[in-house]
């Protein structure tokens, strides 16, 4: 249970000495309470206090790390349910299955798929995160295989491996032990033969229970037996078992700091109906799963979830938005036409990527407007002729160009005349509305 | 430590609406978060509309174009089939030809269009106009008048014109779609100024604006959570209205519909993406707090359907 600030003051020396930068014991309580602060700030807290206050203390959803090298995937550290309140912190990873039983051949497929679905979206590399090796087999020696295979052909997945047979999960968590990945399967009746497992290979386990009831018991019983680091699924299948039970737990965890269930939720999206699938999947991005195993990853459907999780993932109080400056696309020479347009991340990869179609290098002037789009920004009063102005005089463009021609976006082109105006001696070109217009647009200049 | 399911309970509900006037479709009425059963009752399922256009939809791509490319030509024809064949819960007729830069049609032309299409279908009609505020005001007016009494959905009313589109859809027993941008406290001031003319507040529709999927998408969802959290805990009867989310209109403009394959091969299947594209934003609207849902592509359709029936 989460400790009110009094019960916090009641642990700590009461001496007020101020060396955690806070003026009295009580106001640094209120801090950790709030979690706004971290109890090592206090030198001279008991051991004991430590404990307690430890266990209160920690993130209320346990991080952890899967995999290895830049692309290990983070899990956990939540600390709201609504998006608009704070930025969700650790993007939900997209698993794809592969089952033992497959041949050699289709494993190598579905990890070639994995490797290349890398995609850059509004200056982020996206991908599918992992692969979950399920033991459909129930045999150890194919287990183990799919794992070498896996491990050598996706070099940079995270491996998840998922059985309930403790006896076949020995050997290929061993034959992939370096890759730390995670053991899923643990259920109340192998947890010691698992747990075991996971502690000697230090890996995070994924345990399996119907309801949360089941669920918590279980997660107890594997703290227990001295796994920390857990992943849950609590059975929920359908998309309204998925809302519900995600909702809960992710309620229990932060607002109760109910621990045995502050863990990330891994959920099974798994369909024959790969629409339905989709959905599924975007529930549980919107709805705190951690992990989400698909059955296939067609590069349309990743796009799409690659793009819902961005969206649902970015921060509610800063828009995406790229440095202020004016960007060379292609190798523009003192001729080539310069362009303007906002900062919002959104509007320059979409502009840059048309102008990149298009052949043609180019200058494009990005101009700060706190993030906003075109329109918004023009409405917000952020993009106006007199801002123009001054930025283009600013950036000293006009020592490095022979021309004085500027192409503003056609949605702005009620604002062309007062640019002239405030920029004597330049021309303005009112360019196409829609960037995918733009390629044909500077083909024909 | 036992566990204790943490469930909430709220004061406030969402108003139950019911359009139509033979076959009706209901929506809204729970009081609870979208789907969360644990908590409190989510009666009715969402309802979603096929979009049509009064004049053929030459601006929308392939993929979706295709879909209709026999019965398009005609909005009767065209209402029909997404009735008959497609098995619509209800239509959403655009008036996008009565737009100035478009094919200019009168509010006479429109106002007969909405008769046949009325005299054809069963199924409840949504009347939206071409989202030009100053045409919108003659338009929606005559169309309200010409579906008198048929438990019809007027939009949308926007703070510019809200005034004559209001008072048309309550003489004529309508329900009315007030759209505001992106933004819960402008959505919130005009249900306010369209309750104050007198318009009955459990009639009213809130459009917070819809976004496609990459193209603000979180903003859409975050003002629909919001506006949803305010009606439940705070018991905003302002807020209280059941959510649009005028999905396809938005949708088909991005590039993600349109780009050929070989144009993007990192992005797969034109069709196949431009259908997810908009089955992917409207699922997210669902689970964020849409109760009625505009679509254009049959299959997305479809996809959110099963979607539905898994969430109920
Ligand atoms: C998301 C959104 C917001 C978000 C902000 C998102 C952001 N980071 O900018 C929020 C909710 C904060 C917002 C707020 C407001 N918004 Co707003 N918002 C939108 C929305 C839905 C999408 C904007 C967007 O992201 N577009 C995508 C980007 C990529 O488009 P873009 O930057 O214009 O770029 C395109 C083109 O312009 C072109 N292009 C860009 N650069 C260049 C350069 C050259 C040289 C060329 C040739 C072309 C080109 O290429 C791009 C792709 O085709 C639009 C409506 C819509 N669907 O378009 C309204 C819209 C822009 N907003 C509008 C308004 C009025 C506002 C507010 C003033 C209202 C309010 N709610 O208070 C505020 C102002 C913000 C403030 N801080 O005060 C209006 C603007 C009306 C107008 N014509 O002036 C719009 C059009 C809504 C409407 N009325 O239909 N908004
Ligand atoms: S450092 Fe510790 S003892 Fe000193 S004021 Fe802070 S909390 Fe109290």
């Amino acid at each position: 249970m989460a400790l009110t600030g009094v019960e916090i003051f009641k642990l700590l020396p009461k001496t007020n000495c101020k060396k955690c930068g806070h003026p009295t014991c009580l106001a640094f309580a209120m801090k950790l309470a709030q979690r706004q602060a971290s109890l090592d700030a206090c030198p001279d807290v008991s051991e004991d206090a430590k404990k307690v206050l430890g266990e209160a203390s920690a993130p209320p959803v346990r991080p952890i790390t899967l995999g290895t090298g830049d692309k290990a995937v983070k899990m956990g550290e939540e600390t709201v349910l609504f998006r608009h309140e704070k930025k969700f912190v650790n993007p939900c990873a997209f698993a794809v299955e592969v089952k033992d039983t497959m041949s050699e051949a289709d494993i190598n497929k579905i990890c070639d798929d994995v490797n290349s679905s890398e995609i850059d979206r509004v200056g982020q590399k996206l991908r599918i995160d992992a692969i979950f090796i399920s033991n459909a087999s129930n045999d150890a020696a194919k287990f183990e295989a799919a794992a070498k295979t896996v491990a050598a052909k996706a070099p940079a997945a995270a491996i998840i491996l998922g059985t309930e047979n403790a006896q076949t999960a020995e050997a290929a968590v061993k034959a992939v032990a370096d890759r730390k990945p995670l053991l899923f399967g643990a259920n109340d009746s192998n947890a010691e033969a698992m747990a075991g497992i996971a502690k000697a290979n230090k890996i995070a386990l994924g345990v399996s229970a119907k309801g949360l009831e089941a669920l918590s018991a279980l997660t107890e019983k594997i703290k227990g037996l001295g796994v920390e680091d857990i992943v849950m699924d609590s059975g929920a299948k359908t998309a309204k078992e998925i809302i519900n039970n995600n909702t809960l737990i992710r309620r229990a965890a932060i607002k109760k700091n109910f621990k045995p269930l502050g863990y990330p939720v891994i959920t099974f999206a798994q369909r024959d109906d790969v629409m339905l699938e989709t959905l599924i999947a975007v529930a549980c991005v919107a709805k705190y799963s951690s992990i989400v195993v698909l059955s296939s990853v067609e590069k349309w459907k990743n796009l799409a979830l690659f793009t819902v999780r961005q969206n649902i993932y970015t921060d509610p109080q800063v828009p995406m938005q790229v440095e202020q400056k004016i960007y060379k696309i292609g190798e523009p020479t003192e001729n080539s036409p310069l362009m303007i347009t906002t900062n919002f991340s959104l509007t320059y990869f979409i502009v840059s990527g048309e102008v990149e179609n298009s052949k043609v290098p180019c200058r494009l002037a990005v101009m700060d407007s706190e993030g906003l789009s075109v329109l918004t920004a023009w409405a917000a009063g952020k993009f106006t002729a007199s801002k123009i102005a001054q930025f283009i005089k600013e950036s000293g463009i006009e020592n490095e160009i022979k021309h004085r021609e500027i192409i503003i976006p056609g949605y702005v082109a009620i604002m062309s005349g007062a640019i002239e105006e405030k920029l004597p001696g330049w021309k303005v070109t009112v360019g196409p509305r829609e960037a995918n217009a733009l390629p044909a647009f500077l083909k024909s200049r | 430590m036992a566990f204790v399911e943490p469930k909430e309970s709220f004061a406030g509900k969402v108003y139950q609406i019911t359009i139509g006037s033979d076959k009706t479709a209901v929506f809204g009425g729970e009081n609870a978060l979208p789907f969360l059963t644990v908590d409190g009752n989510y009666p009715n399922k969402p309802v979603i509309a096929f979009e049509i256009q009064d004049v053929p939809p030459t601006d929308w791509p392939d993929t979706v174009r295709k879909a209709y490319e026999n019965v398009s030509g005609d909005p009767v024809t065209w209402a029909k089939y997404c009735q008959n064949e497609l098995n619509a819960q209800a239509i959403a007729l655009r008036l996008v030809g009565t737009h100035p830069d478009r094919e200019n049609r009168t509010a006479e032309d429109a106002a007969k269009t909405v008769k046949d299409v009325l005299a054809a279908i069963n199924v409840p009609l949504i009347i939206l106009g071409s989202n030009n505020v100053e045409k919108d005001s003659v338009v929606l007016v005559a169309a309200a008048e010409a579906a008198k009494d048929k438990n019809c959905v007027i939009g949308k009313a926007q703070e510019a014109n809200y005034k004559t589109i209001a008072a048309a859809a309550m003489a004529n027993n309508h329900k009315l779609i007030a759209m505001s941008e992106l933004d819960i406290n402008l959505s919130k001031q005009l249900n306010i100024l369209i309750t104050q003319m007198g318009f009955d507040k459990e009639r009213l529709i809130t459009d917070p604006m819809c976004s496609a999927l990459g193209y603000g998408l979180e903003y859409t969802y975050s003002v629909m959570e919001r506006i949803r959290l305010a009606a439940l805990t705070q018991n905003d009867a302002t807020m209280q209205p059941p959510i649009l989310a005028d999905v396809g209109m938005y949708v088909w403009k991005v590039k993600e519909t349109q780009a050929a394959e070989a144009d993007v091969p990192n992005w797969g299947n034109v069709e196949q993406r431009g259908i997810t594209w908009e089955t992917v934003t409207a699922g997210s609207l669902m689970v964020s707090g849409a109760e009625l849902l505009i679509m254009r592509h049959p299959e997305a359709v479809k996809a959110i359907q099963k979607f539905i029936d898994e969430l109920n």
